[in-house]
């Protein structure tokens, strides 16, 4: 899969977040996304998942640029699986219902196909006794795997996970990691913003360093980590490995 | 000292050491018996014409009735104008935006009698509608409708941002959103404040009397006109409202609760 931006800008307010950023990435299984929190990341994610559009430049997907209107965009978004670090899920419904709201009002599917889809994704995330639940009765990791379950029920050519575990302790951060190794290992392609860099080590196949209003540094996760080319991805990566 | 707090300790209720059943119920039956009195006392001499008033109460009945079919009838149309104007109020095209406004804050400004007076000698009679009651109901539910359409904006504000990125990312439209994901929420928020202006419409409708609908408010007039027995007519009055607003009021309570714990 090859993701480019081609002069890409995007503001807010005075603040240049991602400034004329040209890059681009060819990956096979997983990119993911790495830098100190306020450099960009989250709104490079946006850019890719559809959510936003860039003030300047084009977002391109495997050589397409990804269309400016909000309805080619939601038609765009049918394609792909979002989610963000956390408050996904719709509280009003069940876990199950979570999953099968897509699956009927966006992709057409039966009600009576989609329970079926979406029982076999939350068994597939160890969550097959908790179908029945409100959100709030849910752990914060079995809401995330509710989210992952609800983003992946309609098979989508690509996954974005926006931190998906920065909301959650430990434990939870882990069963969490689990399912997105798994999910890698079986073949979708993921996008992934995270702080875990022993996990953006072992499961990306390539790795970008996002700040100062552009991607300081890109590569193979090997090379990145073992020997970085910029200072300022060294310094980083120092700091956060350094306990 | 000792025997005499702890003789009249059961009727204190303190943080720790609550009040048991037996000062409860004799401080409840203490009042009641003592306000009784006052009220004899008071009043015995002068209120002695309640067979006058029971001969007619038909038209209590009936009043009691009107007024029932009148607030139900305002609370679903006031509802639908509350919920109309909430999106109004969101909408991308300002005409329409500042159309709900207007409507909003003007009659949240106006006393209801104004209101009333207004649209029945004013409007309703400028423009030939002759159904009293229909009218009242309008006048009511326009009234009720700002008030309502208040809480569901409030509603639909609490609706966190994520919830419309999260409803966006899976590819809903902003109908769709609203009806699947938002609305819902709205409804488990604004269903409490909802059954509290349900009473306030029951209590309001009795200012459509000023009109001559015969609403309760009404009939207890004309039984205190026809009878001369003030008391006897208007401790009825203040008796079937309460049946009224005290139940819905009640429920109020309940679905607080109730959504307290849910969320």
């Amino acid at each position: 899969m090859r993701v480019s931006l081609d002069g890409v800008v995007k503001a807010f307010g005075p603040q240049r977040v991602l400034d004329r950023v040209v890059w681009e990435a060819d990956f096979e299984h997983a990119l993911a996304l790495i830098g100190p929190s306020g450099g960009g990341k989250s709104t490079l994610m946006r850019l890719l998942a559809g959510l936003d559009t860039p003030d300047e430049g084009r977002v391109m997907v495997d050589g397409k640029a990804l269309p400016v209107d909000e309805g080619a965009l939601r038609a765009y978004r049918r394609g792909t699986g979002i989610v963000f670090q956390s408050f996904n899920l719709f509280p009003h419904l069940s876990a199950l219902e979570n999953v099968i709201l897509p699956l009927v009002h966006v992709h057409g599917m039966g009600r009576r196909e989609a329970e079926g889809v979406a029982a076999s994704f939350l068994e597939r995330f160890r969550l097959a006794g908790h179908g029945h639940k409100q959100p709030a009765l849910l752990s914060g990791g079995q809401r995330q795997r509710v989210a992952i379950a609800r983003a992946l029920a309609h098979s989508p050519g690509l996954l974005l996970l926006d931190e998906p575990t920065s909301a959650l302790d430990p434990e939870m951060t882990s069963e969490v990691l689990d399912v997105i190794a798994e999910l890698r290992d079986s073949g979708q392609r993921i996008v992934l913003v995270t702080h875990e860099m022993g996990f953006a080590r072992h499961t990306a196949d390539v790795v970008a360093f996002v700040d100062g209003g552009g991607i300081l540094e890109s590569g193979a996760a090997a090379e990145f980590f073992g020997n970085p080319k910029k200072p300022e991805t060294a310094r980083f990566l120092e700091k956060i490995l350094k306990y | 000292m000792a025997t005499a707090s702890t003789s009249f300790g059961v009727f204190f209720d303190r943080p720790g050491r609550p009040a048991g059943l037996l000062g409860r119920g004799l401080s409840l039956a203490l009042l009641v018996a003592g306000y009784s009195l006052l009220c004899w006392l008071a009043f015995s001499k002068s209120i002695q014409n309640w067979e006058g008033v029971l001969d007619y109460r038909v038209t209590f009945w009936n009043g009691w009735m009107n007024t029932i079919r009148i607030s139900a009838a305002a609370l679903v149309l006031s509802t639908l104008i509350g919920m109309v104007t909430a999106l109004a109020r969101r909408s991308p095209f300002l005409p329409l935006r500042y159309t709900a406004v207007a409507y909003v804050e003007t009659v949240r400004g106006l006393p209801l009698v104004v209101l009333v007076l207004f649209g029945f000698y004013g409007v309703a009679n400028a423009l030939g509608w002759q159904d009293r009651v229909a009218v009242g109901i309008g006048i009511l539910s326009l009234f009720s409708g700002a008030y309502i359409a208040e809480m569901i904006r409030a509603g639909i504000d609490s609706v966190g941002r994520s919830q419309w990125d999260s409803a966006r990312a899976i590819g809903l439209g902003t109908v769709q959103t609203y009806r699947l994901v938002v609305l819902p929420q709205v409804a488990r928020q604004t269903l409490p404040p909802l059954a509290g202006q349900f009473s306030s419409i029951i209590k309001d409708s009795s200012l459509l009397y000023i009109i001559g609908i015969p609403e309760l408010t009404f009939a207890a007039n004309q039984v205190n006109s026809a009878t001369y027995s003030t008391f006897e007519s208007f401790v009825p009055l203040g008796v079937c409202y309460l049946a009224l607003t005290l139940p819905v009021s009640l429920l109020s309570k309940w679905l607080e609760r109730r959504t307290r714990y849910e969320t």
